[in-house]
């Protein structure tokens, strides 16, 4: 196999990793806004169902998650499982799993808020949502963004992990590839495109952060 | 006109009874004058008249809007300076944009501060910051402001600033309740003067009774500032 066919079969592989990377994100992040809420919450129920789901998603192992959320549905309900939705699968497992990460980053940075600028909010008559969208989320974006910004960059690396339901991103087809071939060169180009991509991440990332230097 | 009443106001927190039974009223007009030493209920006074504290009991009777300012300013770091003024008058008031512009215009000319519109508060010296913080809460148009000891962050160079800006208030007949350390000040602006001790209210009257009452605690307490002055 000549280089070429070797960088075209891993193209379509990156796709796909993409893809998982950016429909993660478009879903957990605000997915872990409603589950910190949750953990926030006075009412004591809500609170426990919270922080036991952080602490499940936290405590085990993504590639399992992965498992549970493919077999899941056979295995509890009969659920005859198709193929496309291993691809389905592994959107719902990372996205369940970063949400409860994204949650208690954002827990710590809600938090660290002082009182006083909710003090400030309600003599000047803001409501609740008000409060929270105008005056708290900005400052705590902010605050947040080098953690946000961890998780990321991990996630680009966990996007391998999706190889465990056959979906055919960049990793799965480079492990295919390397052992087809009994060549290492696929795992070499698998290397640099994590590397390339998280070095876009970074850069961007501080783009964000730079952009939100205009006050302190 | 009475714009402002409480009746036996009661607060406590846990087996702290921080208010024990506090009744004011405030005049349309009238600069109010709250002294006390540290852990009398002052700022538990404040907070509840403000809303930021609920009663255990008692009662309170506003006519309009509140505004307080506080020791530590609390301004929106994320907002301009222009936009810490004008965002509740319009969000929150639903007032007319270019309305509340000319009026927060106007209000950063009176605080000095007309070149400083575009300015984010960590761009300020506190003594800035805290006339920006006045500046918001008269933007609101209350009826009465509040004071939560506006000179306690700043340092003595910058408190004169301050209380320069509540003096020009009181010259405009801006009704105000201020809780304050600073005797001198409180002495020669206000109308009335509260003494607090132990949650309730030791002293009341214009500054002359009350800083001259021979009762036993004010007499200490102004003692004890006296020779703080002398230090």
């Amino acid at each position: 196999m000549n280089l070429n066919v070797m960088i075209s079969q891993l193209a379509s592989g990156m796709v796909v990793s993409i893809e998982i990377f950016f429909v993660t994100l478009i879903f957990s992040l605000p997915l872990g806004l409603l589950i910190c809420f949750g953990r926030m919450a006075k009412n004591p129920v809500i609170k426990w169902i919270t922080s036991a789901y952080i602490s499940i998603m936290r405590g085990t192992p993504l590639m399992l998650q992965l498992m549970v959320v493919y077999f899941g549905p056979y295995f509890l309900f009969g659920i005859q499982i198709s193929k496309t939705y291993s691809l389905i699968a592994v959107f719902i497992g990372f996205s369940i799993n970063y949400a409860a990460y994204f949650a208690e980053i954002y827990r710590g940075g809600i938090e660290s808020m002082a009182v006083g600028q909710y003090e400030a909010a309600k003599i000047l008559g803001y409501n609740k949502v008000q409060t929270f969208v105008h005056i708290i989320l900005p400052q705590v974006i902010k605050r947040i963004l080098p953690s946000v910004t961890n998780e990321i960059i991990t996630l680009v690396k966990d996007t391998s992990l999706a190889f465990v339901l056959a979906v055919s991103e960049m990793f799965t087809i480079a492990k295919q590839i390397a052992s087809s071939q009994t060549t290492m060169m696929p795992f070499v180009v698998a290397a640099i495109f994590y590397y390339v991509f998280n070095l876009l991440v970074a850069v961007v990332m501080d783009k964000v952060e730079k952009k939100l230097n205009y006050y302190r | 006109m009475q714009l402002f009443e409480m009746k036996d106001i009661k607060k406590s927190f846990g087996d702290l009874d921080v208010l024990k039974g506090i009744s004011l009223t405030v005049e349309e007009g009238e600069v109010l004058s709250i002294i006390g030493p540290s852990g009398s209920g002052k700022s538990t006074l404040l907070r509840c008249a403000t809303h930021l504290e609920t009663p255990d009991s008692g009662e309170i009777k506003q006519s309009g809007e509140v505004g307080l300012v506080f020791q530590n300013f609390n301004l929106f770091p994320h907002f301009s300076v222009m936009k810490n003024l004008t965002d509740a008058p319009i969000r929150v008031q639903k007032r007319k944009k270019e309305e509340v512009f000319r009026q927060a215009r106007e209000l950063l000319k009176k605080m000095g501060l007309e070149d400083k519109e575009k300015a984010y508060p960590y761009q300020l010296s506190g003594g800035q910051q805290q006339r920006v913080s006045i500046a918001r809460a008269l933007c609101m148009n209350p009826k009465i402001l509040f004071f939560d000891e506006p000179t306690s962050a700043l340092d003595p160079e910058l408190t004169g600033e301050i209380l320069k800006v509540i003096k020009d208030l009181a010259a405009e007949h801006i009704t105000m309740v201020i809780v304050t350390h600073e005797m001198n000040f409180a002495k020669e602006i206000s109308d009335r003067v509260i003494f607090m001790d132990q949650g309730v209210i030791a002293v009341e009257g214009t500054p002359e009774v009350v800083f001259s009452s021979e009762n036993a605690r004010m007499k200490e307490f102004l003692g004890k500032f006296h020779q703080g002055m002398s230090d």
